[in-house]
């Protein structure tokens, strides 16, 4: 019979072998989930995880390792920030969209001028919109109690239809003759968020996400704010005996989160995706969610989480297109990864034991 | 009655770390009160949870009358005829007394049957109770009722208490002796676990005694002195804390008609408290759990603001303020809950060093954490309150009790309070710890801090408090000096019985 | 005016249809979170459930099936919650997400094959004579059996959580798992068992989509059913009663939305289609004022320390 046992202290080496232990059962389960389905579980991992980086084409996909692990890696610091408070933001798919929104907004009103000033005042206008959308679950949590949890979900749902709304309606391109979608923010020279190293993906979002990480990780470990967030996740009576105030984490975790979030979104618009359409968003709010559980809400963790689950990402379509692996596939490995993850994290607190059975 | 209900033999538990019962013998005679004395840690719980099935022994064997006894779980126990009243009440707030009966039984009758039957037996043994109320609302005595009518209605041959007296004034201790002394008059054994040495003289036939997980002797407490089993249960005799003649020196905190609504569903609702301390003073605040201590902390230490008029500090008001700006003026406080409340868990001592004192201990530059100086601060916790542990770095939820509390209390001494407020500074504590402790609070006093005592151990603030009052049901009760106060003055300060009827027998 | 155009006894009886699956998936999640488990993963069975249901309902021709299928979908997705949260102590907010993200992955999966088929259709009950009946007739006797099982599955829940034995053990659980742990209540298992029942009925609340109300297979379905459904439980205050009133409520807006796009109110279609989050957030806000009512255990690990 196994017995859980509780560690006197957290284990260090089970924090960090967690998420390893993790992607390793992901890819057996995933293998035998690839090869019910009728494909050979070794070419499919191997597609997924290998050729992207190593294979032939690699020069091609690497650059997009960055390209999508940007949005997810800025996404899921906000995220973890109120992860760890106990502060459960789940709507950041919604404040992704109304970032993208506020920004492409700015620039379409701008349209033609152009000028400096332009991708600047974006990016506040992404920062801004996205903070504002965070601000509606924070606002009601602390003055009705509502659980933040629901609010901000039901504004993702919220935010897909003003997304709609906008691309069909008011954002809609006067130039596009008829089909749905804004102008392509990419032909607009002020407005576009291009690569600044040419070849390797790196955009502004890239830059921002290393800058977030760095925040990040001076914040929790030598900032009194950091502390007080730990803290009231960890132990909320003894936050409030601390004196910290309930309410100012609610505000800045969520603000935060959905600041990031509406600035992935906004980076996103007016760079890899180039316009404001239907199908804008594509789950890396709620991706998001994964990277940050599998980086152990860890700045340094959550950089390389990111960038794995972009490798999925990238590996998947790569599936999709070379073997016919439905693109659903990927999403349930994505959701095996954090199944794993929350099941093998038991060890870091708890020693599991065989013991015999006991003299009664 | 002769021959012997229960027996154990060479039961023995063994946790990670620490063995908690080591070959423990003893036996229950039939209708006889049987106690079970030792000091916090020394097993009793242990013990007691195998003879009721909660936890499976790893060697020896019980007979109940004369057949093996080896309950697989409590059901089995209760079917065996061994009910157990626990010093932490299993009970359900939210539902009523009848549905928390119910619950506690094996076959319960239908509802409505058994308020019929709550209502007579609770009059018979002197308990009356409403089987319709809410069991959130009622006192910490009603609370101990509900359960000792859920163990009578199933007609137990072995009645098993541990620590009953911990919630009762000195008046309701007399009725719920009354009640026994009758059940034992039916043929019913009961096997009463205490570290209260009167009251076992008083109550018991024999008493076994625990210490460090063994049995070290049983006696006749009618034949043995009170001094005689202390030096059984703890092994050695300690001194007494030393109380030097203090000089008071004005009042530093000053609190004036406090009134705070109660807190949640069931919390306790303070009314028009007001006392005045002065430096080099103890003021001790005794009271039953459930009283208001909890809330009364919480209004002191600025987790739940109150008026601003209502606290003052050296003459300032500060009641709106938290608990940061307080701990800045000086005012600091130790709460009843070690882990969770007091501490985080699962953080190391030296991050729990920074929970209060990061800013008398100037531990922030400019809002961020020098590490440097909290560990060197928890160091001197640690050193200087005899801490056991490996380091500032093991977390918080790996010390023992005694240790962590003695952590905890240090913590707040040496950020040089001018007034301190602990809440329950000595419970579960061992007796060298919370000797310690106490002397703590003394040495502090004599330092010049004020310091007030809130504790449900009388002995406890006997010893160190000057100056003494009560809480019950959230008011304050008059306060008088320490010296001279009788046993009987004291319980009527603490509310008397609080309504409750003597027992009919 | 264009509102006319509306008529009343079909706006009832399509509420109730439309309420049908919100229904089922709050009930099974209110019996979960008496018993102390907060399970967020509502729509990821509510999805699995409509998928499993619309394959089996295909695959043997009779929606009876799929909907016994719908249940078991369910179950086996809660069951994985249930060792995620019970055995492997994980925090149930993330267990309850895991849930859903891998829900709404394996039903599309599934779906790959069924998307454009229509499902053997469910059959409407005639009952004698009170079907024939002006406006209640329409109302309330011309549904299908999913309708009925569901309003009869809230009277039995209501009934076995306040009368009988089990419920007030399943309420002890969720009040206080550390009391009725040292009575000897097995509140793992209860807590289990209770997970399986929630997952049963999100599953059979999903298939109704796919099978009945839609009917169709498309891919994410649900649209934050799920979601709605956890919300009603907070609504209702943890009552059963008024999970039927809250499910009628959601129903009702949702239906109305519909009826007024279609009849052409001169209001973009996008915004109309937010009313229904927009008045569960309204909902929340309302009902949270009164947070004394949940049960005490909600959402706390539980881990018998021997």
């Amino acid at each position: 019979m196994l017995k859980l046992e509780k560690r006197p202290q957290p284990s260090r080496l089970w924090t960090w072998a967690t998420p390893v232990l993790a992607v390793l059962i992901t890819m057996l389960a995933g293998g035998a989930l690839f090869a019910a389905l009728g494909e050979d579980p070794v070419a499919a991992i191997s597609t997924i995880f290998w050729q992207p980086l190593f294979g032939e084409f690699a020069f091609y996909y690497r650059p997009q390792l960055l390209i999508k692990g940007a949005p997810l890696v800025l996404i899921a610091i906000g995220l973890s920030l109120g992860f760890r408070a106990g502060i459960w933001n789940i709507g950041a798919e919604g404040q992704y969209i109304v970032g993208a929104l506020a920004g492409a907004g700015v620039a379409l009103a701008f349209y033609p001028a152009e000028s400096a000033l332009i991708f600047p005042l974006m990016i506040l206008a992404g920062a801004l919109g996205g903070w504002a959308w965070g601000m509606i679950p924070a606002v009601l949590k602390l003055r009705f109690g509502t659980n933040e949890i629901l609010v901000s979900l039901m504004l993702v749902y919220v935010a897909e239809q003003l997304l709609a709304a906008m691309a069909l309606g008011l954002m809609k391109n006067p130039e596009g003759r008829g089909f749905p979608g804004s102008r392509n923010l990419r032909q607009y020279d002020s407005a576009h968020n291009a690569e600044l190293i040419a070849g390797t993906g790196m955009h502004w979002g890239v830059v921002a996400a290393l800058i977030a990480v760095i925040f990040a990780y001076v914040l929790l470990s030598r900032h009194i704010l950091g502390y007080h967030i730990r803290l009231a996740g960890q132990a909320p009576r003894a936050a409030r005996f601390a004196g910290v105030r309930p309410a100012r984490l609610v505000l800045f975790c969520l603000g935060t989160s959905g600041a990031l979030a509406g600035l992935a979104g906004l980076f996103e618009v007016a760079g890899p995706a180039g316009q404001v359409s239907i199908d804008f968003n594509v789950g890396y709010g709620f991706t998001a969610i994964i990277v940050a559980f599998l980086g152990r809400l860890h700045p340094v963790g959550i950089l390389l989480a990111g960038l794995l689950m972009a490798l999925t990402y990238i590996g998947g379509e790569l599936a999709q297109s070379n073997m016919g692996l439905p693109a659903a596939a990927i999403q349930l490995f994505q959701g095996m990864l954090l199944f794993f993850l929350l099941a093998v994290d038991l060890l870091t607190n708890y020693r599991v034991r065989l013991v015999t059975r006991e003299v009664a | 009655m002769t021959g012997d209900l229960l027996t154990v033999s060479g039961l023995t538990k063994a946790y990670p770390g620490v063995v908690a019962n080591d070959a423990v013998s003893f036996a229950i005679r039939e209708g006889e009160v049987h106690a079970l004395l030792g000091e916090n840690g020394a097993g009793k719980s242990t013990l007691v949870k195998m003879i009721y099935g909660l936890v499976k022994p790893d060697s020896g064997t019980m007979t109940l009358r004369g057949t093996p006894y080896a309950p697989p779980d409590p059901h089995a126990a209760r079917l065996a005829g061994v009910a157990m009243v626990f010093q932490h009440f299993s009970l359900f707030d939210a539902m009523s007394v009848a549905e928390n009966v119910a619950l506690g039984m094996e076959r319960p009758p239908a509802l409505r049957d058994l308020a019929a039957r709550i209502r007579a037996v609770s009059e018979t043994y002197g308990l009356p109770l409403d089987p319709d109320r809410t069991v959130g609302d009622l006192s910490a005595g009603e609370r101990q009722r509900v359960e000792i009518i859920r163990c009578l209605l199933q007609e137990p041959r072995l009645l098993i208490m541990d620590e009953p007296t911990s919630v009762l004034t000195p008046q309701e201790v007399d009725i719920l002796f009354q009640t026994l002394r009758k059940l034992t008059g039916e043929g019913v054994a009961i096997l009463y676990i205490s570290h209260k040495l009167e009251e076992i003289r008083a109550l018991c036939d024999h008493a076994t005694i625990l210490r460090q997980g063994r049995n070290v002797g049983t006696c006749t407490p009618r034949d043995t002195s009170a001094r005689a089993m202390a030096e059984m249960m703890v092994g050695t005799t300690f001194a007494a804390p030393e109380r030097a003649g203090r000089a008071k020196a004005g009042v530093v905190l000053e609190v004036s008609d406090l009134s705070v609504a109660a807190q949640g569903q069931f919390g306790t609702a303070l009314h028009a408290i007001s006392f005045a301390v002065q430096a080099g003073e103890v003021l001790g605040i005794g009271g039953v759990a459930g009283n208001g201590q909890d809330e009364l902390l919480a209004a002191l230490s600025g987790e739940m603001p109150v008026t601003a008029e209502a606290v003052r500090l050296k003459g300032m008001a500060i009641g709106q303020h938290g608990p940061g700006t307080r701990r800045a003026m000086g005012l600091l406080t130790a709460p009843e809950e070690r882990l969770g409340h007091a501490a985080a868990p699962d953080m190391s001592l030296t991050e729990n060093a920074i929970l209060t004192g990061a800013a008398r201990e100037s531990l922030l530059n400019r809002g961020f954490l020098r590490w440097e100086a909290a560990e060197a601060f928890a160091r001197r916790i640690i050193t200087g309150f005899d801490v056991r542990t490996p380091g500032p770095g093991t977390a918080a939820r790996a010390l023992s009790g005694g240790n962590l509390q003695k952590f905890v209390i240090g913590r707040e001494v040496l950020q040089r309070p001018e007034v301190l407020v602990v809440n329950q500074p000595t419970w579960g504590v061992d007796a060298a710890a919370a000797a310690a402790i106490r002397q703590a609070l003394l040495d502090l006093a004599t330092g010049g801090a004020a310091v007030i005592c809130i504790s449900q151990d009388l002995d406890e603030l006997i010893e160190i408090s000057d100056r003494f009052g009560a809480l019950s049901e959230g008011r304050l009760s008059d306060i008088r000096p320490t010296q001279g106060l009788s046993v009987e003055e004291i319980g009527l300060m603490m509310g008397g019985a609080h309504g409750m009827e003597v027992a009919h027998v | 005016m264009l509102l006319s155009s509306i008529d009343p006894a079909l706006l009832l009886a399509s509420l109730i249809v439309a309420s049908t699956p919100i229904l089922l998936a709050a009930l099974g999640e209110l019996v979960v979170e008496r018993a102390g488990v907060l399970n967020l993963g509502v729509e990821g069975m509510m999805i699995t459930g409509a998928i499993c249901g619309f394959a089996m309902a295909v695959n043997s021709g009779s929606p009876v099936v799929g909907f016994v299928a719908a249940a078991a979908g369910g179950a086996v997705l809660a069951l994985l919650f249930a060792l995620l949260t019970q055995f492997a102590l994980a925090n149930q907010v993330a267990s309850g997400l895991a849930l859903t993200l891998f829900g709404l992955g394996l039903s599309s999966l599934i779906g790959q094959g069924y998307v454009g088929i229509k499902p053997p259709p469910t059959t409407r009950l005639d009952l004698p004579v009170l079907s024939d009946l002006p406006f209640v007739g329409r109302v309330l006797f011309s549904h299908d059996l999913m309708v009925y099982f569901a309003l009869a599955l809230v009277a039995l829940v209501w009934a076995l959580l306040k009368y009988s034995r089990a419920g007030l053990i399943l309420r002890a659980v969720g009040e206080n798992h550390e009391a009725a742990h040292a009575l000897g209540y097995k509140v793992v298992r209860i807590r289990v068992l209770a997970i399986l029942f929630g997952g049963a009925c999100a599953g059979l609340g999903g298939a109704y989509l796919s099978l009945v109300r839609v009917p169709q297979w498309t891919e994410g379905m649900t649209s934050g059913g799920g979601w709605i459904a956890l919300a009603l439980v907070v609504f209702a205050s943890w009552k059963v009663g008024r999970v039927l009133l809250g499910a009628w409520l959601f129903g009702g807006v949702s239906v109305l939305q519909l009826n007024l796009q279609a009849a052409g109110v001169a209001i973009p279609v996008e915004y109309l289609s937010m009313s229904p989050y927009l008045i569960t957030i309204l909902v929340l806000v309302i009902m949270s004022s009164d947070k004394s009512r949940a049960p005490g255990s909600l959402g706390r690990i539980f881990h018998a320390s021997q």
